[in-house]
């Protein structure tokens, strides 16, 4: 079971603990509005890879892991393709080698399941707070990106929550209790706000689409970091 | 044999015979701990380094040179004392009578000195120029010997960057044996030996070592005499960490009085310092805030050796640099780390004094170096970009355990070893030729063995490889030959007389040769291997250009089909060197190291196969061609990891830029990730790393505003540098090159 990939990168040190080699799966269900990555959004494009031609290209890497580090699958959304993803997690597992899955929890079946079997550490964006802005800027509903986390919490597999600040959308004091209110008595390591930025303007310009968010200023960051700081006061991490 | 000042240390054969490792082994103490028990800079440091830094920035108002002694020709005593601020230096010692004014040092070449004066406004006194009609020269020596092949080589660049003109340097004395036993002992060995000589064979080379230890103990005579000048007797064994720093830095001094070689290293003195200061500091004789002025002090000293060069010169070695490379840290061969906490000591002046391209830190990685050292480089490199890292593990089952780096990556037992050193080939050029059957076309020269040009509206991989195979064979021979010149006539005429009387009598010599362009000759391989490559020819019916069609495996991407063509070549290249007898039976050796000499190499280099336009730069040392690498920093590293030590054991270095985002979000994880890189990096036997954190950014804004930055110290090959001091070129080919960041 081949799998489609959108990119390779041998360096990732802000897609989970540690150093990670980072898979970027190909194809993604959604249409965020702030995708910094379009160019995985086709599911046919990037290139076709084994699991095992991906999982021998990691262990080329090992030496670099020490404690923390691994394998994280990205994309694109790799639960869109959990039979290789499955399958790559096993081998790594085999290995010896730290998974980390990074994902908007926007599926949520048998296969996820299985999937989740295999990995050590979770990255799951919840994009934000509302039914409301899910199905405006994300085009699918909160509920099973909540389902989700439901689940890493019962099988006990370590979570870091991920969302983008973007401003003027979900930038405000009010939007961060509503995340906080969200994640209430949940087991997470930690939450991470990231600020929006525009970089990707030029992917969009070349792909010849529009960049929905391409409007926005890119967040100040150091507002950001204010709101980092009131988010973890909040769910007291 | 023993002494009173050697009072406190444990007794070993140290005592019986020279042997400044089995000292250290019989006395050090290993740390393992964390920066925490560090003293800042003291008020006096603070004002003294306030003092230095304003001559720093007068030097530079002046164009980079602060003053010119065109009139005294440096030697140990040729220069009356010279203090920074006499009364509250700790250390002293300068190269000349005023701080960074430069002396005259004729003996490489009177050519070099006289034009290293002219261009900065001086005129070279007539009084050394009538001295120096009577005297010849190592510059002259050599171009006697030269054959007019060895010329044109010179004359294209195939082989450029030889020492024929100027001091080799690269060769490090075991400057703490003065500190340790006193120049008295030292004379006496050196008397012994040279007595022993005359009751064996007495042939052309027990002749001439004779004259050298002739030339050896007169030397150690003069560096008393210097000393005394100061107002020190260095007689007898130093008694406490003042005299032991002092005493090693007056041998230095001495050195760098006697010679202005190109790389002038200070080799391995951290640890030694460090069972002076733990004996002091267990007699109440010396605080943690003492010893750290001390080294602060050295380090100061460091700071201010300056040798005169010419523009020309500065080219090849961009940022005026004097490569005083201290190796620090390493394990030691029972296993115990040989980190003690003036290994911390010597990296935190880059916190006390600031950061700053000199003395040249080089940290011996180890797998097992103790955490919390790990972690202080890395932060050290996070925080200043300052230090660079060589792979302990690789070199020390070669070299023991006390061995030391000179320049940038030549590792040799300190005291027991010593190189020749050879700049490099140009390999791109040296695959033009061949395609052109011998001939040169951007200096229009006919050079090597003359052929047809490569025949093939698409260049065929196998002949091609043919042809490079011929043409190395034949460049080989005449580099060995030419190096063979060079080194007889420097050991005649410019012979190292204070440094080697720092050395074991009987010396083991490498002859370090080197290659420049190796990813440019491995693309381009590559893509007459993988893709469609047709050469274009001139009228006169040579190539001068390419056209490449299709894509093709780059090496930075950790692609065996590429990388093992960069491994064949190196390897191919030592086997070749080998075959042609070195001087004095020294071992050969080879580097992948260019300095800043990639820029001026890739000047004189027509457009090759892998899309490199004519003039244009070359990645430095071992790097992939900038922003070919596809596949993020670690890929790029592995690529790199590949090339063997075996076959390149005078160093192979990789220069590594990475923003500060993409090393990790928040200080901690930027550290820790770092140490994870080290130790992935070199657990693959990589050799060598040159460690940026920095935005391109932050380096546009110092081209555009130099006086803003002027304390921005990068590595760049080896080396680290001011980048004010760098030509403007030199800038722009740095700002070019691969920096890691994550999108």
């Amino acid at each position: 079971m081949n799998g489609r990939v959108s990119s390779l990168q041998s360096l990732g040190t802000l897609d989970g603990p540690g150093i990670r080699y980072v898979v970027f799966m190909q194809g993604c269900p959604l249409r965020c509005s702030c995708c910094h990555n379009p160019e995985t959004h086709d599911l046919l494009g990037g290139t076709e890879y084994s699991p095992e031609q991906i999982v021998e290209n990691v262990v080329k890497y090992r030496e670099y892991f020490g404690q923390d580090g691994g394998i994280t699958l990205s994309g694109g959304e790799p639960l869109l393709q959990t039979e290789f993803a499955t399958q790559v997690f096993k081998l790594c597992k085999q290995k010896g080698i730290n998974t980390c899955l990074d994902t908007s929890g926007c599926i949520f079946d048998d296969g996820v399941k299985e999937l989740l079997k295999y990995t050590d550490y979770c990255m799951l964006d919840i994009k934000y707070a509302t039914e409301e802005l899910y199905q405006k800027y994300v085009g699918c509903s909160i509920k099973t990106p909540l389902k989700f986390l439901e689940y890493l919490n019962e099988q006990g597999i370590k979570t870091r929550i991920r969302q983008v600040t973007v401003p003027t959308i979900n930038d405000s004091v009010k939007s961060i209790e509503d995340l906080a209110l969200l994640l209430k008595g949940k087991n997470i390591e930690k939450v991470e706000l990231l600020p929006f930025k525009k970089i990707c303007q030029t992917k969009y310009d070349s792909m010849g689409l529009e960049f929905p968010f391409g409007n926005l200023p890119s967040a100040d960051v150091k507002k950001v970091s204010e709101l980092q700081v009131k988010v973890n006061e909040r769910i007291e991490i | 044999m023993t002494h009173e000042n050697w009072n406190g240390f444990k007794e070993g054969k140290w005592q019986s015979e020279i042997n400044v490792r089995d000292f250290i082994q019989q006395n050090y103490t290993e740390y393992k701990g964390d920066d925490s028990f560090l003293a800042e800079a003291t008020a006096r440091t603070k004002d003294l380094m306030k003092k230095l830094n304003a001559l720093f920035m007068v030097e530079r108002q002046f164009g980079g040179v602060l003053d010119i002694d065109t009139a005294t020709v440096s030697s140990l005593t040729s220069f009356e004392p010279g203090y920074l601020d006499k009364e509250n230096e700790i250390i002293v010692g300068l190269q000349t009578n005023r701080p960074l004014k430069r002396g005259i040092n004729p003996f490489g070449g009177i050519r070099m000195a006289r034009q290293a004066c002219t261009a900065y406004g001086y005129k070279l006194s007539d009084k050394i120029e009538n001295e120096f009609q009577y005297r010849t020269t190592h510059n002259e020596g050599v171009f006697r010997c030269y054959s007019n092949e060895m010329r044109l080589a010179r004359h294209c660049h195939v082989i450029t960057g030889l020492p024929d003109a100027y001091g080799r340097g690269r060769i490090i004395g075991d400057y703490r044996r003065v500190a340790l036993y006193g120049i008295d002992r030292l004379l006496e060995e050196k008397q012994k030996d040279k007595d022993n000589l005359a009751n064996g064979n007495f042939g052309e080379e027990e002749m001439r070592l004779a004259e050298e230890l002739h030339q050896q103990i007169s030397f150690l005579g003069y560096m008393k005499d210097m000393a005394e000048m100061y107002g020190f007797n260095i007689s007898k064994p130093a008694k406490d960490t003042r005299e032991a720093v002092q005493w090693t830095y007056f041998a230095y001094l001495a050195a760098i009085k006697e010679q202005n070689g190109a790389a002038m290293s200070m080799g391995r003195v951290s640890t030694f310092f460090d069972i002076y200061i733990e004996r002091d500091i267990k007699n109440g004789t010396l605080t943690e805030e003492g010893a750290q002025e001390i080294i602060d002090d050295f380090v100061m000293k460091l700071r201010m050796a300056r040798h005169l060069r010419t523009p020309e010169y500065n080219e090849l070695f961009g940022g005026d640099p004097m490569w005083i490379t201290e190796a620090v840290g390493g394990m030691g061969e029972d296993g115990r780390t040989l980190v003690t906490k003036s290994s911390f000591r010597i990296l935190n002046t880059l916190y006390t004094l600031g950061s700053s391209p000199e003395p040249n830190l080089t940290v011996l990685w180890s797998n097992s170096l103790p955490r919390g050292f790990k972690k202080f480089c890395s932060k050290v490199s996070v925080d200043t970009d300052s230090i660079q890292y060589e792979n302990d593990d690789i070199m020390r089952p070669i070299y023991g355990d006390d061995y030391a780096i000179a320049c940038c990556v030549s590792a040799m037992r300190v005291g027991k070893q010593m190189q020749f050193f050879g700049a490099r080939c140009n390999l791109p050029k040296l695959l033009l030729i061949a395609l052109n059957g011998g001939y040169d076309t951007t200096s229009d020269i006919h050079i090597g063995p003359q052929k047809q040009v490569i025949e093939g509206d698409i260049l065929d991989y196998e002949k091609v490889k043919e042809r490079v195979d011929e043409y190395l064979t034949w460049l080989a021979k005449l580099y060995v030959n030419t190096m063979n010149i060079i080194h007889r006539t420097h050991d005649k005429y410019a012979y190292e007389k204070s440094q080697m009387a720092l050395h074991d009598t009987k010396v083991e010599r490498l002859m370090a040769f080197g290659v420049a362009g190796l990813s440019v000759i491995a693309d381009s391989l590559s893509a007459i291997k993988y893709a469609k490559v047709k050469p274009i020819k001139n009228d006169k019916g040579y190539i001068v250009d390419f056209e490449t069609e299709g894509d093709f495996p780059k090496f930075g991407n950790d692609d065996d089909r590429v990388d093992s063509i960069a491994k064949e070549i190196t390897h191919q290249t030592i086997t070749e060197l080998r075959k042609t007898p070195a001087y004095r039976n020294a071992i050969h050796t080879l580097s992948v190291l260019t300095i800043t000499s990639n820029v001026m190499y890739g000047k004189n280099t027509g457009a090759t196969p892998d899309g490199r336009k004519s003039g244009d730069a070359f990645a430095p040392g071992a790097n992939p061609m900038h922003n070919r690498e596809e596949k993020g920093a670690l890929a790029s590293l592995n690529s790199v990891a590949k090339i063997s030590y075996d076959d390149c054991r005078d160093g192979i270095s990789n220069t590594f830029s990475i923003t500060p985002q993409t090393l990790g979000k928040e200080k901690e994880e930027q550290v820790n990730n770092l140490v994870a890189i080290l130790d992935g990096y070199f657990a693959k036997k990589a050799h060598h790393i040159n460690v940026n954190v920095l935005n391109r950014e932050t380096l546009v804004e110092a081209y555009n505003n130099p006086e803003a930055y002027p304390n921005l110290t990068i590595r760049v090959s080896g080396y680290a540098v001011n980048f004010h001091k760098l030509s403007r070129e030199q800038q722009k080919e740095v700002i070019s090159r691969t920096f890691h960041e994550v999108m």
